[in-house]
């Protein structure tokens, strides 16, 4: 057990306890007639119509504001996120910086509404055509649309172009089958299925990426597109793809760049000076917007001229002095998403893209790639650590996948048991792996810019002493957390309709409690 | 009314199975320990036994995971890696026989059967369980082609110690394989398929748990063999090979059988079971024919491996290009290399089969493998 261990932390080793309530359900804290405020009685009930009365009162917890308050202020207490140091690969966590809230929450943006006048919204929509324009000079692309409400999104955007494309051509029903590669993120498979195209998934070869050959033998004149990362998760850069691009516009087919792993290569490469028709990039992952828990996010689609007459509608266009929303686009595909998305989002990661620069990206990206060699070389040097495509020595870009298969063969212990551990010294829980597994007992740490040095020693620290407890004291590790607000997860009852409870009314039902009257 | 030793509620019990020869061919280069003859040269050849070791580890686990009650044999039947278990009294043979015995005497009073060994101990076990109960493998072998074991020891013990646990006590259907070791000592690779056995719910059990929701391998795969059968034109001849997913789609037409090839014709199975002298018979009486095909074993075997009636001579006379293979992505992913093997008999044939091929892996998804001869 030779692991290097930096000064820095010890401290923090041993400090760390989440907080920990025995914290009821809110409905539980309820108290016949105690209120938060004391309101004048509102008289006589309008005038409504029948329909719309209540038969009966709701049932809602009565509290004082101070009750409710706390109870929310623990809740809040007890969930992890983002309180300690969080690698959490292929989502390139970024710090939400104060300038994109404060951006939102000015009036401008948050009182005004979409199916106001477009006279009266010159100022967002401004923002969306400079914003348009800074994705089409680091992509090369012609135009952006920010409708589509997340990555996935996106690419079902890219799979309904491509539909319309050929049926455009007449080729449509020739065209039914799109490539990509089993470490591409699976929403290219999905999404492509769900436009109605079957999925030819290349597999990995020797050099960490599918063979040139491999993709030939998968496409011809039934192929639609291609959907790929690259890099992927591996962080390995497929130094083929103008080859690969050439050889799908060679049988007439589409491609796509998946940019969820844009972070390493930023200002680096361009989507359209490969040869790619189209891109996607994640502005609430690598443009610094929030992310998480399936809330709003943007997946912003670009392509190059010959696309453009297929995006959803409306597109942000510059009229006159002034901007327009152009809506008279017969070929458009219609709408992913509803108005022109996540506004509050695209002002976000205009905000942080404005406040970085074009130097600033630049240096962002390579930061993350030296952060990720820097990583990669220290948890090399852990017991049991390796890498995916080991016998590979090239650099890694922005993310490497790793695994601790040793460590659980040695002592039983498996990336999750780990995972679990490392929480209780202040770690938030690392990310495995896409499935299916390519690479077992996997996990894929990643720091981007954003991490110091220091965080990065001590989360490598932090695994380096769980390697060691798994071989030392096995138990330890297979029971954690200790010191989180809760333990292990039973998992089984969550398969268990007889014992989920999504509601108050199911949760008395299940837990055999009378039921409120209604 | 004398007391048996473990007289308590069978569905907490779990049965511990030792083949304490188990493994002791593979360090001399034996390719398996089946037979008192081998055995015996195995020891001579310095071979130490390492199965018991392997048990005590994943009974290890079994207890640090809280697993309860154990039943086993004596010495190192099982008792060694298990001190404080009950013990069925038994006077040890060294042969296969002490492991059948055991399983009997299990029956109705265990509710999974932890064995350690390899995929002979495999067959021995599931040929005594006569009341199908769930078994679960400690690698402890040389060869490990059956889908009942769990990667690792420890991983062996905590399967069993949850699954003991657990209300639902999910289960899944795994195939127990076995190769014909005298056949591999001369360097040629026979694989049967010896059956099914019940095994606590895998892959996710047996290899750990997985990120996320994730896709229901189960799920997608049911339905692929849905969309294929669906899609199975009337007037082609349909030579279906053994194996689990091929026994689903049998399944579907009808039901056919898991080790043997069928033929379906219309949506119905209309031959079972089929010889390679059946199948050409067959090929004689009608126009279009295809092969239909899933990956065998962990080592991803096409063909060579289980389902030898497809010969040079069939395969030559349906044609390379009317081979579909239908196999679940995890099983893809799990494979020790990301290729499939085949191993006709024909070198030449071997060759053209080799290179790029599509595998079913779902409803609307293909994914590209290499296949190597």
């Amino acid at each position: 057990m030779t692991a290097p261990i930096s000064n820095r932390s010890d401290a923090r080793f041993e400090g760390y306890h989440s907080a920990r309530w025995a914290e009821p359900v809110v409905m539980e804290l309820s108290s016949p007639g105690r209120r938060g405020a004391v309101f004048p009685d509102a008289g006589p009930v309008p005038d409504l119509p029948p329909g719309a009365l209540r038969k009966a009162r709701p049932v809602l917890p009565e509290m004082t504001e101070h009750d409710a308050l706390r109870h929310y202020l623990h809740l809040s207490q007890m969930t992890l996120g983002m309180m300690g140091v969080s690698l959490f690969g292929t989502c390139t966590m970024k710090y939400n910086s104060r300038i994109g809230e404060r951006a939102v929450a000015a009036d401008q943006l948050a009182e005004v509404h979409p199916l106001q006048h477009p006279d009266t919204l010159q100022g967002v929509l401004e923002i969306y055509a400079n914003f348009n324009d800074m994705l089409c000079e680091l992509s090369g692309m012609d135009q952006f649309v920010f409708q589509a409400g997340g990555g996935a999104d996106a690419a079902y955007t890219h799979a309904c172009v491509t539909r319309a494309y050929h049926a455009s051509r007449g080729e449509l029903a020739q065209r039914d089958q799109i490539v990509t590669t089993i470490q591409s993120h699976p929403c290219s498979p999905a999404t492509a299925n769900a436009a109605g195209f079957e999925v030819i998934t290349l597999s990995l070869e020797e050099n960490g990426y599918p063979s040139l050959d491999q993709l030939k033998s998968a496409i011809g004149p039934r192929t639609a597109a291609l959907m790929v990362n690259n890099p992927d998760d591996m962080g390995i850069y497929n130094p083929e793809i103008k080859e690969w691009i050439k050889a799908v516009h060679g049988v007439g087919g589409l491609c796509f760049y998946d940019h969820a792993n844009f972070n390493g290569v930023m200002t680096r490469v361009r989507a359209r000076e490969l040869g790619f028709d189209a891109c996607m990039f994640m502005l609430h992952k690598t443009f610094g917007a929030p992310k998480g828990g399936g809330g709003p996010a943007v997946g912003a689609y670009g392509c190059a001229d010959h696309l453009v007459p297929f995006l959803p509608s409306p597109l942000v266009v510059r009229q006159g002095q002034g901007f327009a929303l152009d809506e008279d686009r017969p070929q458009s595909i219609g709408r992913v998403r509803e108005f022109w998305g996540n506004a509050p989002q695209v002002v976000k990661a205009y905000a942080w893209a404005r406040a970085m620069g074009a130097e600033g990206l630049r240096e962002a990206a390579d930061l993350s790639v030296l952060a990720n060699n820097y990583m990669d070389k220290r948890l090399g040097e852990l017991p049991g650590v390796t890498k995916s495509h080991p016998h590979i020595d090239a650099w890694r870009l922005e993310m490497t996948r790793h695994s601790v298969e040793q460590v659980t063969k040695d002592t039983g212990c498996t990336v999750v048991d780990i995972a679990n551990r490392m929480t209780d010294y202040g770690i938030d829980a690392l990310w495995l792996s896409h499935e299916p597994w390519v690479v077992p007992e996997p996990f894929t740490p990643e720091a981007g810019e954003l991490w110091s040095k220091e965080d990065i020693d001590y989360w490598i620290d932090v695994m380096a002493r769980v390697i060691k407890e798994a071989y030392v004291d096995p138990k330890t590790v297979k029971t954690a957390p200790h010191k989180g607000a809760i333990h292990q997860l039973k998992t089984d009852g969550m398969e268990d309709p007889e014992r989920w409870a999504t509601t108050w009314r199911a949760y008395q039902r299940k837990q055999g409690m009378a039921e409120a009257a209604e | 009314m004398t007391k048996e030793p473990c007289d308590r509620d069978a569905a907490q019990v779990l049965g511990l199975v030792v083949n304490p020869v188990a493994g002791l061919g593979g360090a001399v280069a034996l390719k398996g320990t089946d037979g008192a003859a081998i055995v015996a040269r195995a020891l001579a050849a310095g071979a130490e036994p390492h199965a018991g070791e392997r048990a005590r580890r994943a009974m290890d686990a079994f207890k640090r995971d809280g697993g309860g009650p154990v039943l086993t044999g004596p010495g190192n039947l099982g008792a060694e890696a298990a001190p404080w278990a009950d013990v069925i009294t038994l006077p040890p043979t060294g042969t296969a026989e002490d492991t059948k015995a055991l399983v009997k005497a299990m029956q109705g009073r265990v509710a999974l059967i932890l064995f350690a060994g390899g995929d002979g101990t495999a067959r021995d076990v599931m040929a005594a369980n006569n009341t199908e109960i769930p078994i679960l493998g400690i690698p402890a072998g040389v060869k490990m082609h059956s889908g009942v074991f769990a990667r690792t020891p420890e991983r062996a013990g905590q399967v069993a110690a949850a699954f003991l646990a657990s209300r639902g006590r999910r289960m899944d259907d795994a195939e127990v394989m076995d190769i014909d070791e005298e056949e591999r000592r001369r360097g040629r690779l026979s694989a049967q398929l010896y059956g099914m056995a019940r095994t606590p719910a895998g892959p996710t059990a047996h290899l750990g748990p997985k990120a996320g929701s994730g896709g229901d391998a189960v799920a997608e795969i049911d339905a692929a063999l849905g969309a294929y059968a669906r899609d199975m034109d009337d007037d082609t001849l349909y030579f279906i090979g053994p194996g689990m997913t091929m026994a689903a789609l049998k399944q579907r037409l009808g039901g056919g059988t898991l080790l043997g090839v069928d033929a379906a014709r219309a949506g119905q199975i209309i031959a079972r079971d089929l010889s390679e002298a059946d199948i050409l018979a067959l090929l004689d009486a009608n126009g279009r024919t295809r092969i239909v095909l899933t990956v065998i074993g962990g080592q991803g075997f096409l063909l060579g491996r289980g389902n030898q009636q497809f010969s040079p001579l069939v395969i030559g006379r349906i044609g390379l290009d009317a081979i579909d293979v239908i196999c679940a992505a995890s099983k893809l992913a799990a494979l020790t290399l990301p290729e499939l093997a085949v191993d006709t008999g024909d070198v030449d044939l071997d060759q053209g089969l080799s290179g790029f091929r599509q595998v079913i892996t779902g409803p609307g998804r293909r994914q590209v493998i290499r296949v190597a001869a």
